[in-house]
């Protein structure tokens, strides 16, 4: 029974490809070989995509083969751990392998010789711990993706979960000319492999697994089957024709699955895993063996090597190393090339090390690689076209790229392109396409975070202006304040103590200022924060290696500076009350309410940063340090939460002897005000966003990320206005707590019509002005009124009018249970909101006055120039002047019942 | 050990560069030239020497004044394929004159002036044809008669060629004959039928005559589709084109239409097809592009050949569709991989 495990796989296939001359067995003639212990190993840190890992040892420190030498620094990170036993002699610059020739931080290891082991400590109970105790172990046996661009595999299968798995698939294609080192590793290690695909699969558990191989590698493709036959497993081989690039991982999941990977997205959304051969293998020796990643297999190979062979070598090994035990000859060198001849990238020295993607050396001679030919004019012969398997336009793409038309280069998809080299393989003309290319992607990355910046320049200047215009307020509504709480106060003085209350009221003011600039400023930086930890993540995802490492550090100097600011906070209040408490118990009730706030507000923050975390902990379940993290903010959450009810236990019990009125009303006022200047805020943010709609602005986006915030914003303050309310009651222990609860929902219902009036008013404006170009443009009234527009500016028209009336009505609603309130609490102040509606309404009232009479004054031209039309305009008038006179009315009895207030006060 | 620094990739496919793209072009035509030479004498062939050489030194005049690497450009061969294709396109015994003007103006003009091989928006070798036939069209409709229907019952020789073709060749007249496309043209009232009986360019010899040819050109495009220079969507849809419209209007009005086999193997048909319409670079880039571009010209040339000025319309249609070309290529951009559907337009911004 040879193959009745053995489900064949459906095979489908991709546009394009290409079919070099594969060059495979010149590496294949020779066993695996083993080269000898170099005289020192280089182990740069950051071998993986993201974050480099954190050294652990010191310089003369001795370690043994497999410890940890450096651990993750992050959730996007991977451990490292000595190739042998020896010791450590530097930790520095040194060059690493990378298409530009960088270096990067190493750590030096010169072997003793002995290569003694660590202690080892396989992972034997995998299968009934939890999963994520697994991926926390591989994390720190230091496993990466080993097939190309080094993706940590832990952060791989995490992304997993994210949808149930269709296909587990094993890359082992290995479609690159001259590479064997994965058909060299299925040969050696076949049951290696096949048990560490049994344990992925374990640990995601996807409906088929799939090994997908080229049909140019018969000798592994029969020891899979043989191994697999033998288990009786269901992992399923598929052969697939030889033909670059199907060794690509969105390549081979159309062969296999017949899916594309949506553009833009990973395979793990349309539920599929790839993993590399190596891998599999490392996931293995990881857990069953307790070995760390610190070798792999690679292929030494070229003509410019006498012995062209796979090798199972040390991480960290230098390349000249390896030239040497491959007998290189240094004259027939020409080009040396780490990976294969289709994606690889060219070395400028052999001292560069092995990490752990490095699949192949490639020590060409000039014969074998020539110079490329000079390149010609693109011919248009659409060659790219055919052999492109993303189905592009090479040559357009070319052109635009050429010419610089980064906007039409993107439209045509050039962010699909996989960089596989098949269009510059086949172009006649010689042309560097894939050169090309890449510089492109970088001008437009490099253009969008140039006005990524700008807009950050741009909110930096709103949020100080914003600002600004809440500190003037602030200030109006203070001497407001003062002026009112003139008279107020004597009769306060002669109540009770007397002289007491000046003092109090003069310090808090002044520290209140300056911790409400604080707290925005802390905002501010909060939200700056927030937009960087996103950047941060998106670069992460995008494995734009070169933005990580600047964000991250932008994002800790902004907590950093966050940190600074609350310390300044904190240490504000705390400044204050040492004053008053020398006074009367009556004066300090303002600063244990205002401690109170704090405490609530720390409560409230704490419980947010909680939050995150735990979210974070759902993420990266391994992290010790979140979890750490998590603890101490629950301790911290505790302690804020008792301070609070030791605070509100103190107001209340100062409630029987002073009045907490004033100083709650004060709150009060302040938070109103902040409210209002928030909304505000969003009203204005929602009319640049209108503009901007209309007139098609790419800031939209952006315009509408303010609006979002803006809204938080004043959200969040009406909270707090509902809650100090709410509070201040408790204090006299009144009954009116339900009066706070319809006068919020009011305000939610009021914006919203506000938003719908700003609507409504905007129609308005577009219709007219809609008209009046049509009659700059001399079109006749006939053609003006056969336009939609009249039609649609009387509709926006009446509806503001709806609008309006419903606003009146419910202003008057607002107002009651206001002051109903206000009665109980602090008389004169609340008494200014009425007289804010209806100064608001005035104003309404007087815009519809003005609208009117322009109308009017336009019916009135129209009439003159139509006189045939003299009917219909002219009962038009008439119906507006009506409207201008109900305008009025209501306009002046506004005004008396404004002015009456007044007087009233 | 001086390392190359070279982002991937490192390799090419070897020798199958421009200029051997070029020279496989030319040597398709090859079977067309050999029929030709055959049946009209030794014109199509003093023609094409004329022919290479003005392009050769044009274009070499027009690269020194660029102050481009004569040499290299030379190298190319796009200007001889240029030549090529002119030379077997006119006809065999017209003054050599009209070559050297048509040659040049496709060098310096259609290809040069705007900017050399790649960047000219129209088929130099269909500009310089259209310009020689705007200008000059008598000599332009002097073509060469089977010898057993001409009165001087022979083939010109190469000598006889080579004088009428300097203009000093009085007898010239008694070798001449209108081809298929012409003499249907001008049957003026004659149904068809009549006219196959009674026109002599209509007689099967001459008919047979430009049969052969077009089956050479046939072999020739082929080739070029076999060694994958050229793929099959343009031709095909050319030739699907004229024979769809020249079979529906044949359906429907047999007294006063030819046969669609009448239209696909007479005048420029196949050599359209296969080697003008193809020309990549002011043609459509992607395979539906093509496709649409070539069913465009064989249209038009099954409305010129019957309702327009010209006998046949290869070289109008090739160069209207050059026109439509750009805009066709916005609107059959491929799907990309990863995409839902193909992206068409350039409505920048606008993603799926
Ligand atoms: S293969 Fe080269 S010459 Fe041909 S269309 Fe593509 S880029 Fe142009
Ligand atoms: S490098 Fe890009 S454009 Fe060229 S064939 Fe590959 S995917 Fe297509």
């Amino acid at each position: 029974m040879p193959t009745v495990n053995m489900q064949t796989a459906n095979i489908f296939s991709f546009h394009g490809g290409i079919h070099p001359p594969e060059n495979k067995t010149q590496s294949l003639q020779l066993p695996l070989g083993r080269p000898s212990l170099p005289n020192e190993l280089i182990l740069p840190l950051g071998q993986h995509i993201g974050q480099s890992s954190r050294p652990l040892v010191k310089v003369g420190d001795k370690v043994l083969k497999g410890e940890t030498i450096a651990i993750n620094n992050g959730f996007l990170s991977s451990f490292l751990h000595a190739p042998t036993s020896g010791t450590i002699t530097a930790i520095e610059e040194r060059l690493i392998a990378h298409p530009s020739g960088l270096s990067d931080l190493c750590i030096i290891l010169t072997p003793d010789g002995s290569d003694t082991w660590t202690k080892l400590e396989p992972l034997s109970h995998w299968q009934d711990i939890s999963k994520t105790d697994v991926l926390a172990y591989l994390s720190e046996m230091g496993i990466i993706g080993m097939g190309g661009a080094g993706f940590p595999t832990q952060v791989k299968l995490q992304g997993a979960y994210k949808n149930p798995l269709t296909h587990f698939i094993i890359n082992a294609a290995e479609c690159e000319p001259y590479i064997t080192a994965d058909d060299m590793l299925i040969r050696e290690k076949t049951l290696e492999l096949v048990l560490g695909i049994e344990i992925l699969q374990h640990l995601v558990q996807a409906d088929h697994v799939v090994i997908g191989i080229e049909d140019n590698k018969p000798t592994a493709i029969a020891a899979l089957r043989t191994v697999l036959n033998k288990r009786k497993s269901k992992i399923q081989v598929a052969v697939v024709p030889t033909k670059y690039p199907s060794g690509g991982e969105k390549q081979l999941i159309q062969l296999l699955t017949g899916k594309e990977v949506p553009s833009g997205q990973y395979p793990a959304d349309i539920g599929i895993l790839c993993q590399n051969v190596g891998t599999c293998v490392a996931v293995h020796d990881a857990i069953t063996l307790g070995k760390p990643l610190i070798s792999r297999f690679t292929t030494l190979t070229g003509d410019a090597l006498k012995n062209p062979q796979n090798v199972e070598v040390l991480l960290g090994t230098p390349v000249a190393h390896l030239l040497d035990y491959a007998e290189s000859e240094p004259k027939k060198l020409s080009r040396l090339i780490m990976g294969g001849p289709m994606m690889g990238y060219t070395l400028d020295s052999a001292a560069v090390p092995i990490v752990k993607t490095s699949n192949c050396i490639l020590a060409a001679s000039k014969k074998e690689l020539p110079p490329p030919a000079p390149e010609q004019a693109c011919i248009r012969c659409g060659m790219c076209e055919q052999a492109c398997p993303a189905s592009l336009l090479p040559q357009q793409l070319l052109w635009f790229s050429k010419s610089q038309e980064f906007e039409k280069a993107e439209h045509h998809n050039l962010f699909d392109c996989i960089e596989c080299g098949a269009c510059s393989y086949v172009c006649p003309s010689s042309i560097p396409l894939v050169q090309y290319y890449r510089h492109t992607k970088s001008s437009i990355r490099e253009a969008r975070e140039a006005t990524v910046k700008s807009d950050l320049a741009k909110q930096r200047f709103e949020a100080r202006k914003a600002r600004q215009d809440a500190e003037a307020a602030e200030k109006e509504a203070k001497r407001l304040a003062r002026q009112k709480a003139t008279p107020s106060k004597t009769t306060d003085e002669k109540k009770s103590a007397p002289a007491k209350a000046a003092p109090t009221a003069a310090a808090a003011p002044a520290t209140t200022d300056e911790s409400k600039k604080l707290k925005v400023d802390i905002a501010i930086g909060k939200s700056k924060l927030k937009k960087l930890e996103k950047q941060l993540l998106e670069a992460q995802e995008n494995e734009h290696v070169e933005d990580i490492n600047s964000l991250q550090l932008q994002v800790t100097d902004q907590e950093k500076a966050i940190a600074l600011l609350e310390e300044q906070l904190a240490q504000m209040p705390s400044a204050t009350p040492a004053a008053p408490a020398v006074n009367t118990a009556k004066a300090s009730t303002a600063p244990v309410n205002d401690e109170l706030k704090k405490a609530k507000v720390d409560v409230a923050l704490i419980g947010v940063k909680l939050k995150k975390l735990q979210k974070q902990l759902i993420e990266t379940p391994d992290d010790q340090e979140l979890k750490d993290k998590i603890n101490a903010f629950e301790t911290d959450l505790k302690a804020a939460q008792d301070t609070v009810s030791r605070l509100s236990a103190t107001t209340e019990s100062h409630t029987a002897a002073s009045e907490p009125k004033a100083a709650a009303s004060d709150e009060l006022k302040k938070l109103k005000i902040d409210a209002a200047i928030a909304k505000a805020a969003v009203k204005k943010v929602e009319k640049a966003l209108k503009k901007a709609e209309e007139i098609n602005a790419p800031e939209i986006e952006a315009i509408r990320q303010q609006l979002k915030e803006a809204q938080q914003r004043a959200d969040d303050l009406e909270k707090a206005l509902a809650n100090p309310e709410a509070a201040s009651q408790n204090a006299e222990a009144q009954t009116k707590k339900a009066d706070a609860a319809p006068n919020n929902v009011d305000a939610d219902a009021a914006k919203k019509r506000k938003i719908d009036l700003a609507i409504a008013k905007a129609g308005i404006k577009k219709a007219e002005k809609n008209i009046q170009l049509l009659q700059e443009q001399g079109k006749d009234e006939a053609e003006i009124n056969a336009s939609e527009w009249p039609s649609k500016l009387k509709e926006a028209q009446e509806k503001l009018a709806a609008l309006e009336a419903e606003e009146s009505a419910p202003a008057t609603a607002v107002s009651a249970p206001v002051e109903k309130t206000a009665d109980t609490v602090a008389q004169s102040e609340v008494k200014a909101e009425p007289e804010m509606d209806l100064a608001t309404q005035i104003k309404k009232e007087k815009i519809a006055v003005a609208l009117a009479k322009a109308q009017i004054n336009k019916l009135n031209k129209r009439l003159e120039s139509t006189p045939e039309d003299a009917d219909s305009i002219n009962q038009e008038i008439n119906a507006t002047q009506q409207r201008l006179q109900r305008a009025e009315a209501l306009l002046e009895k506004l005004i008396h019942s404004q002015t009456n207030m007044q007087e009233n006060r | 050990m001086a390392l190359l620094r070279i982002t991937s990739p490192h390799t090419q496919r070897a020798g199958r560069r421009t200029s051997w793209v070029m020279q496989m072009v030319i040597l398709a035509t090859i079977p067309g030239i050999v029929v030709q030479t055959w049946l009209f004498g030794w014109g199509t062939f003093i023609n094409l020497m004329i022919a290479c050489i003005t392009a050769l030194l044009s274009e070499a005049a027009i690269l020194a004044i660029r102050r481009r690497p004569v040499g290299f450009f030379l190298k190319d061969y796009s200007a001889l394929l240029t030549a090529v294709l002119l030379g077997v396109a006119l006809p065999p015994v017209v003054p050599w004159w009209v070559t050297v003007t048509a040659v040049a103006f496709a060098i310096i003009f259609a290809k040069q002036l705007y900017g050399g091989l790649g960047n000219n928006p129209f088929n130099p070798a269909m500009v310089g044809y259209a310009i020689v036939l705007v200008s000059f069209p008598v000599p332009m409709s002097q073509w060469l008669g089977v010898h057993s229907m001409v009165s001087a019952g022979e083939t010109l020789s190469f000598m006889q060629s080579l004088q009428a073709i300097f203009h000093q060749l009085p007898v010239i007249d008694s070798y001449t004959m209108a081809t298929p496309l012409d003499g249907f043209k001008h049957k003026d009232l004659l149904d068809s039928q009549a006219a196959f009986s009674s026109i002599a360019a209509l007689q099967g010899p001459s008919l047979n005559s430009w049969l052969w040819v077009n089956l050479a050109y046939l072999v020739g495009g082929l080739a070029l589709i076999w060694l994958r220079i050229i793929t099959w969507h343009t031709p095909v849809a050319l030739l699907g084109a004229l024979l769809i419209m020249s079979g529906a209007f044949h359906l429907f009005d047999p007294s006063n239409t030819a046969t669609p086999f009448f239209h696909l193997t007479t005048g420029a048909a196949m050599f359209g097809a296969f080697f003008i319409a193809t020309d990549p670079v002011s043609s459509c880039t992607s395979n539906r592009g093509k496709l649409i571009y070539g069913a465009g010209i064989g249209i038009l040339i099954y409305i010129i050949r019957s309702w327009g000025g010209y006998p046949d319309g290869v070289a109008f249609g090739v160069l209207l569709m050059n026109f439509a070309a750009p805009l066709i290529d916005y609107y059959t951009q491929p799907r990309t991989y990863g995409h839902k559907k193909a992206k068409t337009g350039l409505k920048v911004g606008e993603d799926n």
